[in-house]
């Protein structure tokens, strides 16, 4: 092929538009009362986690992160239809937060540390702990000192998965990609439980219902936050006042009870807002 | 430089697992391979048949599929496990040899492909000259045309061994403790996507870089002038 003068110019082109699109990405910060007025929010929630954000083959969502999302857009002001939501899988959360892609994030989002250093929380609007799921005719597992020996599943690098490493070394740990990989697991037999936050294990158990139980007291502390930019204080602000108003009105039960209630998992003391 | 001293040790122990991932697949693969290369070019025609079929299946299905299979249709269905169902170790090592498994009858069907090629490579003369000395096939194959194959394809086969180990990484979807695996650790506990990346794709290319340089050494050593 000749280089003629066209084509250089059009490779010319195309090289300066991604520079420039490369250099594009500093638009100026979102807000969560911007957006508001503006009167369409973008909420992150997970796609892939049956009774907390699960997108429905209709194109709908639902569980209770969902609720809690949709809630909270309404006291913003702004209409459920009004809502986008976008996937947020736990990798891409702080990563989608800072480069303003997503107004707000309710995804199963842990309050840390570390992750205070990048985003801010609002909440927490559940407080979820380390519990286990195992099939509904098992009666030997019981809790977290009954794992002697026993095979547990949970998903690659999580928390729940570290935890267990570290703090039950007699436990065989299978780590798979992603829960619903645990579960298949679970009904055929080659693992006795799988781990991770109750609400999680909850929201499995109600979705195949009379097939597995979560059994035991949680064994861990996890705080689930509502992640926002982290320095507007004012959108932080208005959300946990959302929150409060939820849990005080009986929203909050009733979200409980509408998405993973079916699981027979007893409704959990609400949370306190924690307005750093 | 925080994460490099806090993950330092578990960084070397990763890569550790995914070099000997990738050598003990290399070696599945290659005997595989040369195994399956010489029966496509072997004169029984249902021994084609079953190299060219295997060739396709595995080289067109995607190799998470292979290794998912590898724990849930192999392990978990059919109760095939390659390790002590007693030894408390068990799903750990079930899972290694399991992705060796899948990582091998993958990369085999490419190392054949690439075998066939350089046999294809060999003047048809050197193989008649064989069969006048009254050489059997397999004696024909072993002595006089894959050696001479094998010259040809030292390059190709540094591309198979550099997608091997960057392969490797997707033997973490059923738990295997390789680089990727302390990826996605590192990422959930430290909120820092782009640095831990970083990391990887550096320990990554300090992997295949010297790969590709000594296989692309060897080839010009060997090649036939």
């Amino acid at each position: 092929m000749r280089i003629t003068r066209p084509l250089r110019l059009g490779v010319a082109i195309a090289a300066l538009s991604i520079v420039a699109t490369a250099c594009g990405g500093g638009e100026e910060a979102r807000t969560i009362s911007s957006s508001a007025e503006s009167g369409n929010l973008i909420v992150g929630i997970k796609f892939d986690q049956p009774g907390l954000g699960l997108r429905n083959p209709d194109g709908t969502f639902s569980g209770f992160d969902v609720e809690v999302a949709k809630y909270v857009a309404g006291k913003l002001g702004v209409d459920e239809a009004n809502i986008e939501f976008k996937e947020s899988p736990s990798a891409q959360r702080e990563t989608l937060i800072e480069n303003g892609e997503v107004d707000y994030i309710v995804a199963t989002y842990s309050i840390t540390d570390t992750r205070k250093e990048k985003v801010g929380f609002a909440g927490p609007y559940f407080v979820a702990g380390q519990s286990l799921l195992v099939r509904e005719d098992n009666t030997d597992i019981t809790g977290p000192a009954s794992l002697d020996g026993k095979r547990l599943c949970s998903v690659s690098g999580s928390t729940p998965a570290q935890n267990i490493a570290d703090e039950y070394p007699g436990v065989q740990l299978q780590n798979y990609d992603t829960y619903s990989a645990c579960v298949e697991a679970l009904r055929n037999g080659s693992i006795d439980a799988l781990t991770t936050d109750d609400i999680i294990l909850a929201g499995y158990a109600a979705q195949s219902p009379g097939q597995f139980k979560v059994v035991g007291e949680p064994f861990t502390t996890e705080n689930y936050g509502i992640g926002l930019n982290k320095d507007d204080t004012e959108g932080r602000n208005q959300i946990n006042d959302a929150i409060e108003e939820m849990v005080s009105s009986g929203a909050w039960e009733q979200a409980f009870e509408d998405t993973v209630g079916a699981s027979g998992y007893p409704l959990p003391a609400p949370p306190t807002v924690d307005r750093y | 430089m925080n994460l490099l001293s806090k993950y330092g040790d578990q960084l070397i122990d990763a890569f550790l697992t995914t070099i000997y991932l990738t050598l003990a697949s290399l070696d599945g693969a290659l005997v595989i391979g040369t195994i399956i290369a010489a029966m496509r070019v072997s004169p029984i025609p249902i021994a084609r048949g079953i190299a060219a079929t295997y060739v396709t299946i595995f080289r067109n299905t995607p190799l998470t599929l292979i290794i998912l299979f590898t724990s849930f249709g192999l392990y978990g269905t059919m109760g095939v496990a390659l390790a002590s169902e007693t030894s408390p170790t068990f799903i750990d090592d079930n899972n290694f040899r399991l992705a060796i498994l899948g990582l091998s009858v993958y990369t085999a069907s490419f190392v054949a492909e690439s075998l066939r090629s350089g046999i294809n490579t060999v003047p048809v003369g050197q193989a008649e000259a064989g069969r006048s000395l009254g050489m059997t096939f397999t004696q024909n194959i072993s002595i006089v045309v894959l050696p001479q194959a094998f010259r040809a394809v030292v390059g190709p086969l540094g591309s198979v061994v550099i997608a091997l180990t960057k392969n490797t990484t997707i033997a973490s979807v059923i738990g295997v403790a390789e680089a990727s695996f302390l990826m996605k650790t590192m990422i959930e506990n430290e909120a820092a996507i782009f640095v831990v990346g970083g990391i990887f794709a550096l320990g990554f290319m300090i992997l295949t870089l010297p790969t590709g340089l000594l296989f692309g050494y060897i080839s010009k050593r060997l090649a036939v002038s």
